[in-house]
């Protein structure tokens, strides 16, 4: 009886997918699918090469002290980093003081209340303050921007596919660019809309941010590094790596001392195995 | 239960004794998986999987009670209190990386384990019981990690609990009504989130107890074997302890050692990065997926995209759990006396189609629903349900298997020539 029935399911189930698949073939027949202007002209990341990569990655601290100040002089207009807190700094290389001093003079301050009258106000930053938001909430992010939300960059380069080398490409040299007349030709429709901009590494190709990296020394590094944009989005592009992971190299340190003591332990449990069952036949 | 040969534990100990004659925990180990439990010598490495899978619970039970200790698991902060694991909780990001990819090793040791059982037949009689309760626990698991995933908040997670609990809504009639009580209102929310917190806390002890009951529906008849030859006599077994624990050791270290690469190495590999974004209810990411191991039974729910007298959600849904629920009927599906697949010429080749045919799902679940992946999942999904429940039935009545060797001893002499299956015999006083 269970043959039975499960017979009867098993033919139930095949026929409504047998339905399902000649209406799938005969729409794909009829009305193949379109291409879209995203799957033709959107490009892969560019790899940057940073020396976070790889299993055995470290940062380069100089790099990610040089992507800080691009954030701090660039991006932190409209972006926020608020899982980060500035004690966390101490990790690119700075020691108290430094670290004491960016939280003191950051341009953004901690929102906080008067003791005396009890109305809103704020104050300086000290180093167990995160990263304080550039807009009050987010209408007022998107009020200054067009209503486009700039996203916090904590750990941007987590959320996207391949993220690390997505922002280096992102905001590089090449990326803005006009809307190529091929794009217009083969899909008259997709113009870029006014107040977006054209980024084929953006997923859907037009991005409300304007080009962020728009000439070379922009920013001046203090260690006297060659700041052309390309250098300046790998720079961003490390240290967001960090804002994402913090933690990287003592996991990769932490994974190799792993590797080897599993490694041993395997080797060991071979031996004991092979001489356990040495005499038996298997 | 065991064999009449096997060993007998006898402790010499004054304290052994003592608590032997209070509380036989020691006799009820040795037993289960000491010198007192024979099982067959031909095991192969596909039998480790049992042992890798209790172990991926207690990685899971253990990282998760300390992760308890730093979540907090309210719609607000939820995300945060994970992101504050990672970065100032000592080791925080080890425990949550180790949680996340324990949660993965796991189904793919299940997952192994489970196709050993097809393979080899483990499922038919006298093992039917040990394989009903396998099932359950593959089901709790399935509930515990959707449960999980839910956890972070993450875009992901918010909508992969959306997606899920919209199902209860296919129910006629009384769907809608269901859906919102399980989900303590309109939509996942707070109610939602901290309900299956609860439930994650809950379930892998639920699993814990169904382990143990499997296990010992397992030392009833004892382990089957790759030959699927019942045991004859002692010749054919060795004590569970030293040979089994020994080579479980093995297991357990290529284990460790794959579990080590992804958790130290390639933490986010087998994750969605959409993950990393706070759940946001106004925004629908482009393509929602649930984790890897619900991908082939995500690609059956999408394959049904017509209507034929109930609504195709509907039959996407009763398919998707109908997928798993076949399963139970399994030992009485395929009626075949021979166990092993090794003798089921047949039964071997469409037992390889269906491991061809469940790849092929996963890789349709986890990619956007265009139409040739859904083509694609609905001649795969079509081969998944004939396979269980029309091809297996038919096989086992037409098929003619090879011969089987008469016992587990000559298949093994078969194997390595010579006449005997041990140097030294092995005798009741031949160890400690």
């Amino acid at each position: 009886m269970v043959r039975g029935i499960a017979f009867l399911v098993g033919a139930a189930f095949t026929l409504v997918l047998a339905i399902a698949l000649w209406g799938s073939v005969s729409g794909l027949v009829s009305d193949p699918p379109a291409p879209t202007a995203e799957e033709e002209f959107h490009l892969h990341p560019k790899p940057a090469h940073l020396a976070s990569d790889g299993i055995l990655g470290r940062f380069d601290r100089r790099q990610l002290q040089r992507g800080f100040q691009v954030y701090k002089e660039v991006c932190a207009a409209c972006h926020s980093l608020r899982l980060v807190a500035f004690r966390d700094l101490k990790d690119l290389g700075y020691n108290e003081a430094e670290v004491k001093a960016i939280a003191n003079q950051w341009v953004i301050e901690q929102p906080s209340i008067n003791p005396e009258t009890g109305e809103a106000t704020t104050r300086k930053n000290v180093p167990a303050d995160h990263f304080p938001s550039p807009f009050a909430n987010e209408v007022a992010a998107r009020a200054a921007n067009n209503n486009a939300l700039p996203p916090d960059l904590s750990l941007m380069t987590k959320a996207r596919h391949d993220g690390t080398n997505y922002v280096y490409s992102l905001i590089g040299p090449d990326a803005y660019r006009n809307q190529p007349a091929a794009l217009l030709r083969q899909f008259p429709d997709a113009k870029t809309p006014t107040g977006l901009h054209y980024n084929p590494y953006f997923a859907n190709l037009n991005i409300a941010m304007p080009p962020p990296l728009t000439q070379d020394g922009q920013v001046q590094y203090t260690d006297g590094t060659l700041a052309t944009r390309d250098q300046m989005a790998k720079d961003v592009a490390a240290f967001l790596t960090w804002t994402a992971e913090p933690k990287l190299e003592s996991r990769h340190a932490a994974g190799i001392g792993a590797v080897i003591f599993i490694l041993i332990f395997c080797f060991l449990a071979w031996g004991a195995y092979q001489n356990v069952w040495r005499d038996v036949k298997h | 239960m065991s064999f009449p040969w096997a060993k007998h534990y006898e402790p010499k100990q004054p304290v052994m004794r003592w608590l032997d004659e209070k509380l036989p925990l020691p006799r009820l180990v040795y037993n289960a998986v000491g010198a007192g439990y024979p099982v067959p010598r031909n095991l192969n490495y596909f039998w480790n999987f049992g042992v890798l899978a209790g172990a991926a619970l207690a990685i899971q039970i253990i990282t998760g009670v300390v992760l308890a200790m730093h979540y907090a698991a309210n719609a607000g902060v939820a995300f945060d209190s994970v992101e504050s694991i990672m970065r100032d909780v000592n080791a925080g990001w080890f425990l949550r990386y180790a949680h996340a990819n324990g949660a993965s090793m796991f189904f793919i040791v299940v997952y192994t384990h489970i196709f050993r059982g097809l393979y080899y037949g483990s499922y038919k009689a006298p093992r039917e019981m040990v394989w009903l309760l396998g099932v359950v626990i593959f089901l709790l698991m399935m509930a515990t990690a959707f449960m999980g995933y839910v956890l972070p908040w993450g875009q992901m997670s918010f909508w992969g609990a959306q997606v899920i609990t919209g199902f209860f809504s296919a129910i006629p009639l009384v769907g809608d009504t269901i859906r919102v009580w399980l989900l303590g209102g309109f939509a996942p929310d707070n109610a939602a989130l901290n309900r299956f917190f609860s439930l994650h806390y809950l379930l892998p002890f639920v699993i814990a107890g169904v382990i143990i009951l499997h296990i010992w529906a397992l030392h009833i008849p004892g382990s089957n074997n790759p030959t699927g030859v019942d045991v004859k006599g002692e010749q054919d077994t060795v004590p569970f302890h030293p040979y089994y624990t020994a080579k479980d050791a093995v297991g357990l270290g290529v284990f460790l050692l794959v579990f080590a690469g992804l958790l130290f190495f390639f933490p986010n590999y087998l994750g969605h990065p959409d993950n990393y974004i706070p759940a946001n209810p106004l925004s629908t990411p482009a393509h929602i997926v649930p984790e890897w191991y619900f991908w082939p039974f995500y690609a059956i729910l999408r394959a049904f995209t017509a209507d034929f007298i109930l609504p195709a959600k509907l039959w996407g849904v009763l398919a998707m759990f109908g997928s798993i629920l076949l399963l139970f009927f399994l030992p009485w599906l395929d009626s075949s006396p021979v166990r092993s697949s090794n003798f089921r010429p047949r039964a071997r080749i469409a037992f390889w189609v269906l491991v061809v045919d469940v790849l092929l799902l996963g890789w349709c679940g986890g990619s956007p629903a265009t139409p040739f992946f859904i083509i694609l999942s609905q001649v795969t999904a079509a081969y998944y349900f004939l396979h269980f429940l029309v091809i297996l039935p038919w096989i086992a009545r037409t098929e003619r298997p090879a011969p089987l060797p008469h016992s587990i001893t000559e298949a093994v002499l078969a194997k390595h020539g010579g006449t005997a299956p041990t140097k030294s015999a092995l005798t009741p006083s031949a160890s400690a």
